[in-house]
């Protein structure tokens, strides 16, 4: 065994070991980083170069990402990563993940042949066990090999189901507000995002929910046409927390089937879902199944963003594409994570009634911390739509009126430099929400921010001692 | 559907000969498996521990991290690299952590990558470069190593594989954006020496070429030849993107890290491309990879050091390989460096050209479904790794990975003599 290599440390063997090629005996000198680099150092310089310095033009980008460099997260968690600052920002628990799933991961550590590559389009264990799973709410057997795609969390998922799908030309629907990144990446692929707007309804008299943020059927019907190949459908929502109701679905489905167009379902939030509320897959609806890739993923199913694991699952003649993509692109996911997310599966899949269950109990759990968001933020005159999934609320922060005086220069939206403000001054951050809107919408949302509630009630007391203080100053 | 499915780019380049090769692997019973690459040894301890400590310590190492790269992992590259490439390296904006190198290859390629693009590829080449090229659109432009003419007797060694330097120089023209160099290079186990790169790089900067340097057996050196990062040649750190591999490199393929080095005139846009793509790579692996690194930092240049150990180890397996596969008439080629050597299989060629397989099926893949099924070894076809109109004058050949434990090895030798005594009436 080639343990044996560490009893060889002991032993006064001579290695036969390479001299460190250090640089600096080669170079003379060191180069910086960057264009500036003269040629004329007088070291060993081949001929070519000296006919004059060529540099930079053409290591320009390549145009796929042209305009896509800047990124509201990048610049966010950065400002949100002081630790004096209360986060309520990035969708990231600072919560444990269940016991059992990473004792799973503890013991799968300790097991030598999980730590080499595995099978490029999922572990077997797990795309048997996201079968298994799965099979309970889709009318067809659901075959691990063809119809399952393990990728690098949902937004692998995301990137193979459009890069895979999605052309230079195609036009893809995406209703605002919208998780950031469907923008880009449908521009990566070169196709064009047309936008819909989910817009508000309030009942009077009754709490702000995010059922009231509906698509206008005929406004969503006026965007289909011949060149729509897929609409982006994310259900529950990411940031409102809305949960489409089977009729939404229809009208989505209807629509679909009638312009023989894709649904990239992104489902990661299937599992919260809070009272009087239920979560519909669109891939199970009648004419659906053929043209859906449903995605979810083991970040926000365990609480383990940080494992970066996510699924397709959808027809083989849909599903075998994103394959062609990962072939391509990662080739294959990180084996033991991949191992213990599965046993971490079967743990649960077995007592899917049980309260135990962390599919049943996190949406408990969270349930209580959304309505202690609402009420805080009602307590200190903050209207906040209800979300009846997910784990975020958003709150209309336009009312509290703040002098945002050393941020008026900036032409940035109204949100952002609110959020901005709040992170220097309140030691508090959110993320603004017209973050997740394009810029013709931006000024319909850019009254709101987004709180993220999947914290430790430290973490959420924390946050209440601050808007208390905030409230009080005001008054 | 009645559309047609797929995007464009996929054009080409779904077919996956390794899909193939895997998978009979997998259902034949009893087979000693010298085909895909990796260890089936264990990965040193201590980095067994690092794991085992990043999955059982900080509860938040189970949430993201940074998306350029776990802060720890990219401090550690960046110094440790600094060091080997006598630069000046800034762990945020000179290093990328990616999903192995596989991924770095991938964000490299769609970064910089265009429409019409020539790239410049070196046969017999890492599959996927060709794919990767086509995906993003680029015009894959080939030139072949070549044997020189071995005297008779002399075993080939992969130092006699060379390229043209007028061929190579003529490969150039105003559209090639990127060269792509595997040095320690796989299949062959090629390790360019300071000329070649010289060479290569006196190209690069004359035509103003990004070079894309895969560097993932680096350490997989053997006979006291030494590998050159080009990217510490003068002129080419800001036009080089150097990639590694931690699944390479302390031996555990199945943890998928990665990552790429470079000026940050370059590294933006494959941030750009990483950030639109997976946007963060698992922390906890990284984590285990940072602990190694700092691990490997303190036994740098000693006989404690794992990358002193390692390629002593597999070297030792390489010549057992060697010396096994001749005493069957294979004609292994002495590999200087990565996890792999191919040989010459024209005398079973010339012996058994009939092979079970399609028409235009090069000889090397039928060969080795054949020796699959009925010798119970894995290898793999040397064909794939060359471009199409190139594959029918090197199926002739066959890879073999020897980084495998010794009891792998054995198994080898068992079925090797089987098949001897099959051989002899």
């Amino acid at each position: 065994m080639f343990l044996a290599w560490e009893r060889l440390c002991t032993l006064s063997c001579r290695p036969k070991f390479l001299k460190t090629v250090w640089a600096s005996k080669i170079l003379g000198l060191s180069t910086s980083a960057g264009e500036d680099s003269n040629p004329g150092w007088g070291t060993k310089i081949p001929p070519a170069t000296q006919h004059g310095k060529k540099m930079s033009l053409r290591f320009k980008n390549a145009k796929r990402i042209e305009g896509l460099d800047s990124n509201i997260w990048i610049e966010f968690t950065k400002l949100a990563a002081d630790p004096s600052v209360v986060n309520l920002g990035q969708g990231l628990p600072d919560i444990s993940p269940p016991v059992y799933v990473k004792e799973e991961l503890s013991k799968i550590a300790a097991i030598d042949n999980l730590n080499q590559y595995t099978r490029g389009f999922g572990h077997p264990s797990l795309v048997k066990a996201l079968s298994c799973l799965y099979e309970k709410f889709y009318h067809n057997k659901i075959n691990p090999n063809e119809e399952i795609l393990v990728t690098v969390g949902a937004y692998g998922s995301l990137f193979n189901a459009i890069q895979g799908l999605i052309d230079e030309g195609d036009e893809v629907i995406v209703i605002v507000p919208f998780f950031d990144c469907y923008e880009s990446m449908v521009r990566m692929a070169g196709a064009t995002p047309v936008f819909v707007p989910l817009r508000c309804k309030p009942v009077d008299g009754k709490k702000c929910s995010s059922s009231d943020w509906t698509l206008d059927p005929q406004e969503l019907a006026s965007k289909f046409n011949s060149k729509t190949k897929a609409i982006i459908l994310n259900t529950p929502h990411n940031p409102l927390g809305k949960v489409y109701t089977k009729e939404e679905l229809q009208v989505i489905a209807d629509l679909c089937i009638k312009y023989d167009t894709l649904c990239i379902s992104d489902e990661v939030y299937e599992w919260l879902v809070y009272t009087g509320n239920k979560h519909f897959k669109i891939a199970t609806f009648p004419g659906m199944w053929e043209r859906t890739i449903t995605i979810g993923s083991a970040g926000k199913t365990f609480s383990v963003t940080g494992w970066k694991l996510g699924w397709s699952i959808g027809p083989k003649h849909l599903i075998k594409h994103l394959q062609t993509v990962q072939q391509n692109t990662v080739y294959t996911c990180a084996t033991p994570l991949q191992e213990a997310l599965a046993q971490a599966f079967w743990i649960d899949i077995k007592r899917m009634d049980d309260p135990e269950c962390y599919f049943n109990s996190l949406p408990k759990e969270l349930e209580v911390k959304r309505d202690r968001m609402v009420h805080l933020l009602e307590s200190v005159g903050l209207k906040s739509i209800v979300p009846d999934g997910g784990y975020f609320i958003i709150a209309d922060v336009s009312m509290l009126d703040v002098d945002l005086l050393d941020m008026k220069d900036s032409n940035e939206p109204y949100d952002y430099k609110f959020v901005k403000w709040m992170i220097k001054n309140k030691k508090l951050s959110a993320i603004p929400v017209s973050a997740f809107c394009n810029a013709e919408t931006k000024s319909q949302f850019e009254k709101f921010v987004r709180f993220c509630f999947i914290k430790k009630d430290s973490t959420l007391d924390a946050a209440e001692e601050i808007i208390k203080a905030w409230s009080r100053q005001n008054s | 559907m009645a559309k047609r499915l797929q995007a464009r780019r996929l054009d080409g380049i779904d077919h996956n000969p390794w899909v193939e090769f895997v998978q009979l692997a997998s259902e034949e019973a009893d087979v000693v498996n010298l085909g895909q690459g990796f260890p089936d040894f264990s990965p040193p301890e201590f980095a067994v521990e690092a794991f085992q400590h990043a999955v059982s310590g900080d509860f938040m190492l189970n949430q993201y991290t940074k998306a350029f790269g776990y802060p720890p992992l990219t401090k550690i590259l960046a110094s440790f690299f600094g060091k080997l490439l006598g630069q000046e390296i800034d762990p945020l904006k000179n290093v990328l952590v990616t999903v192995g190198a596989y991924g770095a290859l991938f964000t490299a390629f769609q970064a910089l990558v265009d429409e019409g693009d020539e790239v410049i590829i070196i046969e017999p080449f890492f599959d996927c470069y060709e794919p990767m090229t086509l995906m993003a659109g680029g015009r894959p432009v080939f030139v072949s190593l070549k044997p020189s003419p071995t005297q008779k007797g002399e075993p080939d060694s992969s130092s006699n594989w060379q390229l043209d330097p007028t061929e190579l120089a003529s490969k150039f023209t105003s559209r090639t954006k990127a060269f792509i160099l595997n040095t320690p290079n796989n299949p062959l186990g090629k390790v360019f020496s300071k000329e070649e790169l010289e060479l290569v790089a006196s190209l690069c900067q004359q035509h103003d070429v990004v070079c894309i340097s895969d560097e993932v057996y680096q350490w997989m050196v053997f006979d006291g030849f030494q590998h050159i990062s080009i990217a510490s040649l003068p002129g080419m750190w800001e036009r080089t993107l150097t990639i590694g591999s931690a699944g390479k490199t302390f031996s555990v393929t199945g943890w998928k890290v990665g990552w790429v080095l470079g000026p940050d005139s370059l590294m933006k846009h494959l941030r750009t491309v990483h950030q639109n793509s997976v946007y963060h790579c698992a922390t906890q692996g990284q984590a285990a990879v940072a602990q190694s690194f700092e691990r490997e930092q303190l036994h740098f240049g000693r006989p404690s050091s794992y990358f002193v150990q390692l390629p002593q180890y597999i070297q030792r397996c390489r010549d057992h390989m060697i010396q096994s596969l001749q005493s069957m008439g294979f004609r292994p080629v002495t590999p200087q460096g990565s996890y792999f050597l191919i040989t010459d299989i024209s005398d079973f060629k010339n012996k058994m050209p009939d092979l079970p397989g399609a028409a235009d099926e090069p000889y090397d893949r039928r060969f080795v479904k054949w020796m699959i099924k009925n010798k119970g070894l894995v290898a793999i076809p040397m064909s794939i790794f060359f471009s199409l109109p190139h594959q029918k004058f090197f199926d002739h050949y066959i890879r073999f990975c020897f980084v495998k434990d010794e009891s792998t090895l054995r198994a080898m030798d068992q079925k090797l003599q089987k098949w001897k005594a099959e051989l002899t009436p």
